[in-house]
């Protein structure tokens, strides 16, 4: 059977050649028997999604596209860590570094791009690098892990996403720039400015119009002399200012090139049976380097190898999307004007919006969007189009709105051919999305997106795969969201918001208004509507304690043997003799297993058996310490002033004063606090939800930390000088997450999620704090104590015991 | 095996979506009281880990296991996907008048 097929060698195995490999055995799959040459040691991965690593959103695995598996499956010859040395072209055969020989009937060089090394005098020192490869970002991530100074030389594209990822490990990161305004290949003046002060704002340090000259240093790279005589210290130097195509292998083996490899619409380099595509082919004059164009080479070539007509290539117009967090920057086609083009622009400082149209003979030539690119999808599909949009430039400026644009686009999206890429990120195309509807049976743009992967990047598509969905499956098509759980396809925030508006005042309520798809909801839903509606009306809803967790309903911690926990409450940690005495014999009486300190500064009664629970809280005669809910658990504190020869300030006054002030609170999720007395930090206050830490003559305020599965430090809120602003900003501060945060949503993760920035805004102005802290208060006022209600009622104690000794009838 | 039918209490005893738990022989069993009414029984043992059912969330005829949530339908005592197994139920009648809750084991 192999000797039917023709022999197919592919030199590279990155995401354009391995694209084109794919739709390959699409078309023609018995055709040939193919061989790839890698020169890293992975299997093809998303190169674009590096910066995602590097962020923190992704990890390796997430981002390799074919696995070693998909190579078996498809008979394809993998050899990874080998590069290819020579090419006989007379001969047909290739050579690599480890000596193997293949020969082909087809070869296709697909050997991407390198990184444009300045060639500055020193940029051989360690702890000088790229942004490029798996390798690359590995470095960094180690570096991160005992340097801090991080220079990025670049502030393009590349550079900007290795900055934030930088930031994102804990370096200082500079952005250095010769340009005098950064993105200026992508964007224009107004929009690369906001796009500067967003990411300062983020922390990102920028020295511009500056020109690197020499990497100073020993073995080790210290820092960047640039030619106006000044340093920058540091301790990593990412170079990020271009790549340039990889051609050394085609220029040794006599193949056509120029500053690429040049090949023509049909992918073919000037010798016959040899093909080039992706970053290290140049088609009329132009090397890309974004992935659109090139799975769209890919396409054609794969076409072309399968014998199947194609029209060719004939160039692409791009699209730019910075992947940084908390930036929307999009720019698209011929964004600078030029003679002959008008521009519409659109600026609002307050909002941090900005959106410049670029129009030429009644179409649109170019985009630039900054803050909101909700439009970008539309607005590139339109360029790509050449659409006449005379008369409705004002309307496209100020936002598509769907209706307005109901017809157009639906025509624009069935005029689009087959081929025409959607996705970008994931190169999906039109005809790939269609085929997933008609014929896979996707009726949502999740059911889409898990078919074919299209908007599972970074999701600038949706609206073109919604559009799709419409055309192709018409009445069949359902909007899927993602619901807070399985019973709804509504967000916390939807939920939030409707509950506010229609006034829902029970669990019942809101899921019969909001039409959930489960009677009674799940383990999920219940106990977050629970909050919410106890959040938002504090004073008129009735707890549930049939849609709250076992351990909050019996208050105990339950045990993998069924049996609980007992944790009263011990202020700040500090207990007395009597408490002692107190807690000992009630261990003793209820034959109690286990004693243990907890690491919250108080004890646990552990192996207590449900029925027991009544009776020993009424003989503790304690507080609950809320060790089982989500609520404020423990105020840990170190000694302080009191008798630490370093205290600078009252921890344990503090720590109780806190714990009482906040004891019972239902919050989105567990809370924990400490307060230290100094800045050795004996507490440990900057790993929790809360912390305080002692300053002389003050007290500094951190949020946001965690200690737990992905421990996180805090981030530094504010400085205050009195006891009464450490009360004032932690109720606002709590009340705050408890007002915005989703169930079940720690603040380390909702400080991630919205920002640091955000948080300190809304607690900025002083009247803002006070209203919070007074709603905190009025909640807290209706609080009481839950073991001494569960003693008093014989209603809720009944649930503790076994039902009545049965008897026979 | 011989069937007893026993008087083990008053549906007033058990909350709406709430359980109560009983000892028969060396047999935990759980009983909910659902809001349409009804009152299940079944082994008060989830086939994971042994969790006791009877303090988990009921919802609509299902219980979550408080251990690691796996769901169990009332009716059947079958575990609901993507977990699988199954949980014994017990036969029970209540006296419409009274509230009398009869259990055969």
């Amino acid at each position: 059977m192999s000797t039917l097929r023709k022999k197919l060698v592919m030199v590279g195995n990155g995401m354009a050649g391995v694209r084109a490999i794919e739709h390959l055995l699409k078309l023609a799959p018995e055709a040939y028997e193919i061989t790839i040459f890698g020169a890293e040691p992975h299997p093809n991965y998303n190169r674009i999604m590096l910066s995602s690593v590097l962020a923190g959103g992704a990890s390796m695995n997430d981002i390799i596209i074919n696995d070693l598996e998909w190579y078996h499956s498809n008979g394809i010859r993998l050899y990874t860590g080998h590069t290819v040395t020579s090419i006989d072209t007379r001969q047909k055969k290739v050579h690599t570094d480890k000596g193997i020989e293949a020969s082909y009937d087809e070869l296709i060089l697909a050997t991407g791009s390198n990184p444009f090394m300045l060639p500055l005098p020193g940029a051989e020192k360690e702890g000088v690098i790229a942004f490029r490869d798996i390798k690359d970002t590995q470095i960094m991530q180690e570096t991160a892990k005992t340097h801090r100074k991080a220079l990025v030389i670049g502030g393009g594209l590349l550079g900007l996403e290795a900055a934030r990822g930088l930031l994102h490990l804990g370096m200082e990161v500079s952005v250095v720039h010769i340009h005098e305004y950064i993105m200026e290949r992508q964007l224009d003046e107004a929009a690369s400015v906001m796009l500067r002060k967003e990411l300062e704002a983020q922390g990102m340090k920028f020295l511009l119009k500056k020109q690197s000259e020499a990497i100073l240093g020993k073995k080790r790279v210290k820092g960047l002399l640039f030619a106006d005589g000044e340093i920058a210290e540091a301790d990593l130097i990412v170079m990020a200012v271009g790549i340039k195509p990889n051609i050394e292998l085609a220029r040794k083996s006599g193949i056509e090139i120029n500053r690429g490899i040049i090949v023509n619409d049909y992918m073919e380099t000037n010798t016959p049976g040899v093909y080039s595509v992706g970053e290290c082919a140049e088609h009329r004059g132009i090397a890309y380097g974004l992935v659109a164009p090139l799975y769209e080479q890919g396409a054609v070539l794969a076409k072309r190898l399968a014998g199947v007509q194609t029209e060719g290539y004939a160039g692409s117009i791009t699209s730019t999307k910075l992947k940084v967090s908390g930036v929307d920057v999009f720019s698209a086609g011929q964004f600078t004007e030029q003679p002959g083009s008008r521009a519409l622009r659109y600026q609002d400082e307050i909002e941090g919006v900005y959106k410049k149209l670029v129009i030429k003979d009644d179409k649109l030539v170019g985009a630039v969007l900054f803050g909101d690119t909700g439009d970008g999808a539309q607005l590139f599909s339109m360029i790509k189009n050449h659409e006449n949009i005379k008369g409705m430039e004002k309307e496209l400026l100020l936002g598509v709105s769907s209706d307005a644009l109901a017809s157009p686009k639906g025509n624009r999206l069935e005029a689009m051919a087959d081929d025409e890429i959607i996705c970008g990120c994931n190169g999906v195309s039109k005809g790939a999305i269609a085929e997933a509807i008609q014929s896979g049976g996707c009726t949502s743009v999740g059911a889409i997106k898990a078919c074919t992967k299209a908007s599972a990047s970074c999701g600038g598509c949706k609206p073109l795969v919604e559009g799709l969905l419409q055309i192709y499956a018409g009445d069949n098509a359902v909007t899927v969201k993602e619901g807070i759980c399985g019973c709804t396809t509504l967000g916390r925030d939807e939920i939030v918001a409707e509950i506010k508006r229609m006034e829902l005042k029970t669990v019942k309520e809101v899921m019969n208004v909001l039409d959930w798809s489960n009677d009674e909801g799940c383990a999920k839903c219940r106990p977050s509507l629970n909050y919410y509606l106890g959040m938002l009306w504090p004073e008129e809803y009735i707890d549930e304690k049939e849609s709250r967790f076992t351990n909050e309903r019996y208050h105990a911690n339950i045990q993998k043997d069924g049996t609980y926990s007992v944790v009263p409450r011990i202020y700040g940690g500090v207990t007395t003799p009597a408490d002692l005495i107190k807690i000992a014999e009630v261990a003793a009486k209820f034959d109690v297993p286990m004693v243990k300190f907890t690491g919250g500064q108080r004890l646990d009664l552990l192996g207590v058996k449900k029925e027991d629970l009544p009776k020993m809280w009424e003989e503790l005669d304690m507080p609950s310490g809320h060790a089982y809910g989500k609520t404020l658990r423990t105020v840990k504190t170190c000694v302080g002033s009191t008798f630490c020869r370093f205290g600078t300030q009252d921890a344990i006054g503090m720590g109780i004063r806190l714990e009482k002030a906040f004891e019972r609170l239902n919050t989105p999720a567990k809370v924990k606090l400490a307060v230290s007395g100094c800045p050795r930090n004996c507490a440990e206050a900057t790993i929790k939800d809360f912390g305080v830490v002692a300053i002389d003559g003050g007290w500094e305020l951190h949020i946001g930390g965690n200690g737990g599965v992905h421990v996180r430090a805090t981030d530094l809120l504010c400085v205050v000088k009195t006891d009464d602003e450490v009360l004032e900003w932690a109720s606002a501060f709590l009340q705050y997450y408890r007002e915005n945060a989703g169930w079940n949503e720690r603040t380390a993760q909702w400080v991630e999620r919205v920002g640091l920035e955000s948080i300190k805004q809304a607690l900025d102005d002083r009247e803002e704090r006070l209203a919070l802290k007074e709603r905190i208060e009025a909640t807290l006022r209706l609080t009481s104590d839950p073991w001494k209600q569960i003693v008093n009622e014989p209603e809720l104690r009944k649930n503790f015991e076994p039902i009545t000794q049965p008897e026979t009838v | 095996m011989t069937m007893t039918k026993m008087l083990v209490g008053n549906v007033n005893e058990i909350d709406i979506k709430g359980s109560r738990k009983l000892l028969v022989g060396n047999t935990e069993i759980a009983l909910f009281r659902l809001t349409t009414g009804e009152v299940l029984a079944i082994e008060n043992k989830c086939p994971h880990k042994g969790g006791a059912l009877s303090e988990g969330m009921v919802c609509g005829s299902r219980v979550h296991c408080p251990l690691h949530d796996w769901r169990i339908d009332l009716h059947s005592g079958n575990v609901l996907t993507p977990d699988t197994g199954h949980v014994k139920t017990y036969e029970v009648e209540i006296d419409p008048e009274s509230g009398s809750i009869y259990l055969t084991i």
